[in-house]
């Protein structure tokens, strides 16, 4: 093989794109929308997976993509600046480079909820990789059942995308349940933890998948409750983290078990993951 | 009447219970109605009944003086508030607060207190729904401890 | 005399012709060289780089050279480096980057890696290279550096005729006789008065090799005396890793208290992981020049021994060292199997010459199948 092969297909080889829009969503919290800057197009991906994403001298990380599958011209990405590397991303400025491996990993697997009901569970900043999976499902409104969201966050002021959450709440066959862990008095929305809302979700556990992101821990007990709720194992899904240093089964870092979180996942059946879910320093 | 007891049977909460039993309940249920932005009942006071919760919003609350009230959950319909009239000193330990307007079925701790002891059947079909509801609202706590969305460890 | 076809003779003295014909072809010969100490792999050109008359003792824990009464070219065992060293470098840039106004450019200038011949590969190594093959080439990625790298490499494997008391090959079932892709194999007998190397050829390329060293046909009586020389080597191993239902063995005892024992004596310092020739395991650093105009990106062997390996914001999911050498042996052991459809160790026992407290993983194995404990009784065991 050539070196000039090689190149062409070198997945740890980032392509430059530009932020387009940068969109406080909290404190800490930014939507960056990148765009190619070579003008190339055709970013298909699939709601639930990741990219790469480079800061020119500083460092690489995993971010769910959180846009839109259908809008093909553009990446987008919402991203909590926890430290270092992610700081600089949400400091890009419009027009700045970023580059952008992927997508990589798998993804919810939407195709099997068509006619069925959709539930999305999510925590914090997961609601991002998730929010592919709502715009798919209003998209194609007639080829799924019931759409039920529920999201939890830390206090009101953590919630992500306030404006479409009202939006899609006001969707025909979509139900949005909000709560937060602390409510102040101003709060009118519910207050407890994101468990707490499945007795309020209308949908029949039995005909539905249900897809959860959010600290692993949220997502043991959201896994769990469901199965009560009636949820089959098999259909439950998690997107799991660890570290990633390459996202394409090279760098070894985010295994899990017998499972690469990147090339595996991130996205798996909780009936995979529950013996593993249970083992400490795993 | 005749309406209550249905309301009763059909609540989740009752799932299941023998109809005389609900019948039973049924002499000590009377329907409620309170308005948004009301206390249902207030830490330290008597906590004489219980409710089933059929519409509208709860906010349980407590407070200590140099801060401002915490809301640690929201109750709503289908559900069931308070359990302090089951068990000495029969005092409520938080403030219901209600959030949106409320209606739901008050059911008399004293009269049921005296009934479960009188009938221990009875008393065990009581006890194991509120042990449950109390089972998920312990658990429900702990994982609002852990406050997994904060920053950092 | 009969003869066996495919099979040939060569003198000691006629070497430097196979190294001469390598080098013709274009091919840096890599191979063994006494350095510090130590047999390693280097660029080799005439015979008298060779470890002439040197072997290996190990143990345990133990490794030191001696000097033997012949003049062997291939008298050791295997030495702490491994053929990954060129296929999979301890460090690689993945690219240079330069920033131009608000945006970047990808610079690929590197140049591509030179042809090269390995020579003196062992059954294990060549196990432990189609092990790489399969985690960096065989699955859903392809590295393209490994692939270059690996591309076109001719390979002289030589039989082991000796084995090291922390070899265990055989029960991992790859040597000590090469099997599987080598160009060339060598088998070399050594004794009174003669010194001489059985050799075949397993490629058209070696084959070409071969045909070019005009060597005579080997007689069948040689070639019985090379397969016992290969056969005294296998009976020498007394280490025994018995693998039987090892994965399942390993996930079930997820919580056995030896994980806690080994822990007492593990120094978490990667060295097992650094000799291993299948470990596969890197980070990735950023460099930039002071004004920011430059970038590289470094890809470097990382260890699931250290603490940084597994965190993620917030903290390191295997903190303890525990965890981590339970990680390392059931990936090398178990989870490797759920992944690439085979062991992930080639029993090559570096790992276990190298540990600086002699910590052995057949013995940790064997310590664990002697008293398996259900997790139950581990964790409610006597205090
Ligand atoms: C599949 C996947 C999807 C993710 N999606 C999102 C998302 O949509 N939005 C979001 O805000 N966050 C997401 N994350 C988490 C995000 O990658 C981490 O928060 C981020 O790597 C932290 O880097 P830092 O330097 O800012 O933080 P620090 O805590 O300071 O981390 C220091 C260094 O540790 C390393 N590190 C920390 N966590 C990880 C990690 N998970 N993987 C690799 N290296 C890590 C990095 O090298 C980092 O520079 C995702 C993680 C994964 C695995
Ligand atoms: S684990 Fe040890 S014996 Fe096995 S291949 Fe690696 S270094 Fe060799
Ligand atoms: S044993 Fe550790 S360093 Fe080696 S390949 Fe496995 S995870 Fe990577
Ligand atoms: S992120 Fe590198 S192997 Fe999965």
């Amino acid at each position: 093989m050539t070196m000039a092969t090689a190149a062409t297909t070198d997945p740890m080889l980032p392509q430059p794109y530009s932020v387009r829009q940068v969109v406080k969503e909290t404190a800490d919290t930014f939507t960056l929308t990148l765009e190619p800057s070579n003008g190339a197009g055709g970013n298909r991906f699939q709601p639930g997976q990741f990219s790469m994403l480079w800061v020119f001298g500083v460092g690489e990380l995993p971010i769910s993509i959180s846009g839109d599958p259908a809008e093909r011209d553009r990446l987008v990405y919402t991203v909590r600046s926890v430290g270092q590397a992610t700081h600089a991303l949400v400091s890009r400025e419009v027009g700045e480079a970023v580059g952008v491996r992927g997508p990589f990993g798998t993804g919810w697997p939407v195709e099997k909820t068509e006619g069925r009901d959709v539930l999305v569970v999510a925590g914090g900043i997961g609601l991002a990789p998730l929010r592919p999976v709502i715009y798919e499902v209003l998209h194609n409104r007639e080829k799924y059942g019931r759409l039920v969201v529920l999201y939890g966050a830390r206090s009101p002021r953590d919630l992500l995308y306030r404006k479409e959450l009202a939006a899609w709440a006001r969707q025909r066959e979509t139900q949005v349940l909000v709560t937060v862990d602390y409510g102040g008095l101003s709060w009118r929305g519910h207050v407890g933890v994101v468990t707490t809302l499945f007795k309020y979700a209308r949908l029949q556990p039995a005909r539905s998948l249900a897809f959860a992101c959010g600290p692993e821990i949220m997502m043991r007990f959201v896994a769990r409750d469901l199965e009560t709720h009636g949820f089959a194992q098999e259909n439950i899904y998690l997107s799991m983290e660890r570290n990633m240093k390459c996202g394409v089964g090279f760098c070894g870092h985010c295994q899990y078990g017998p499972h690469f979180i990147c090339k595996d996942g991130p996205i798996f059946a909780y009936d995979r993951m529950r013996p593993l879910l249970e083992k400490y320093e795993l | 009447m005749e309406n209550l007891e249905h309301i009763i049977a059909e609540h989740p909460f009752f799932a299941g219970l023998e109809s005389h039993y609900t019948n039973l309940l049924t002499g000590c249920a009377s329907n409620v109605r309170f308005d948004a932005g009301t206390y249902i009942f207030k830490e330290g006071e008597e906590a004489n009944e219980f409710y089933l919760i059929r519409t509208g919003k709860v906010a349980v609350e407590i407070f200590a003086p140099q801060r401002k009230p915490i809301m640690l959950e929201t109750l709503g319909e289908g559900e069931v508030l308070g359990w302090s009239w089951l068990l000495p000193p029969y005092q409520w330990r938080f403030h219901a607060h209600t959030v949106e307007t409320v209606r739901a079925i008050a059911l008399d701790g004293k009269c049921l207190r005296t009934k479960c002891e009188q009938d221990h059947d009875l008393g065990y079909e009581i006890l194991k729904r509120f042990a449950h509801i109390m089972e998920q609202r312990l658990e429900a706590t702990r994982f609002q401890l852990l406050d997994v969305y904060r920053v950092g460890r | 005399m009969t003869e066996r076809v495919n099979q040939y003779v060569l003198e000691s003295r006629d070497f430097q012709q196979l190294l001469d014909a390598l080098i013709k072809r274009g091919y840096q010969v890599l191979g063994p060289a006494v350095r510090d100490g130590a047999i390693v792999y280097d660029v080799v050109e005439s015979l008298s780089d060779l470890p002439i008359g040197w072997t290996d003792e190990q143990e345990t824990g133990r490794y030191r050279l001696r000097r033997r009464n012949d003049e062997a070219l291939f008298g050791y065992v295997v030495g702490p480096q491994s053929w990954k060293k060129y296929l999979h470098p301890a460090e690689v840039r993945l690219l240079t980057a330069e920033r131009s106004g608000r945006t970047f450019r990808i610079l690929n200038n590197e140049p591509a890696p030179p042809r090269r011949a390995f020579l003196g590969v062992r059954a294990c190594e060549l196990a432990a290279i189609a092990v790489q093959d399969r985690v960096l080439e065989g699955d859903r990625y392809r590295d393209p550096i490994y692939a270059a790298r690996r591309e076109g490499i001719f390979i002289v494997a030589v039989n082991c005729t000796q084995a090291a008391p922390t070899c265990f090959c055989t029960s991992m079932g790859t040597g000590p006789r090469v099997r599987g892709a080598y160009d060339l194999a060598l088998t070399e007998l050594v004794g009174p008065g003669k010194h001489e190397f059985v050799i075949e050829a397993g490629s058209d390329a070696g084959a070409e090799v071969l045909a070019e060293l005009a060597p005579s046909a080997a007689s069948e009586a040689l070639c019985r005396e090379a397969e016992a020389a290969v056969e005294r080597a296998a009976s020498q191993i007394q280490r025994r890793l018995d693998t039987t239902g090892i994965r399942d063995l390993l996930y079930t005892n997820f919580d056995h208290l030896r994980w806690d024992n080994v822990a007492q004596r593990c120094l978490a310092c990667a060295n097992c992981t650094m000799v291993c020739p299948t470990c596969f395991c890197t980070t990735v650093e950023d460099v930039s020049d002071v004004t920011g105009t430059h970038a590289e990106r470094w890809r470097k062997w990382d260890s699931c021994f250290s603490q940084n390996f597994s965190y993620i914001h917030g903290g390191s999911v295997r903190s303890s060292a525990k965890s981590r050498y339970r990680q390392w042996m059931t990936h090398k052991l178990a989870s490797w199997i759920d992944q690439f459809g085979n062991s992930g160790c080639v029993g090559c026992g570096r790992c276990i010459t190298w540990c600086p407290v002699g910590i052995d993983i057949t013995e940790e194995v064997r310590a664990i199948r002697e008293s398996p404990a259900s997790s139950k009784e581990s964790s409610h065991g006597k205090p």
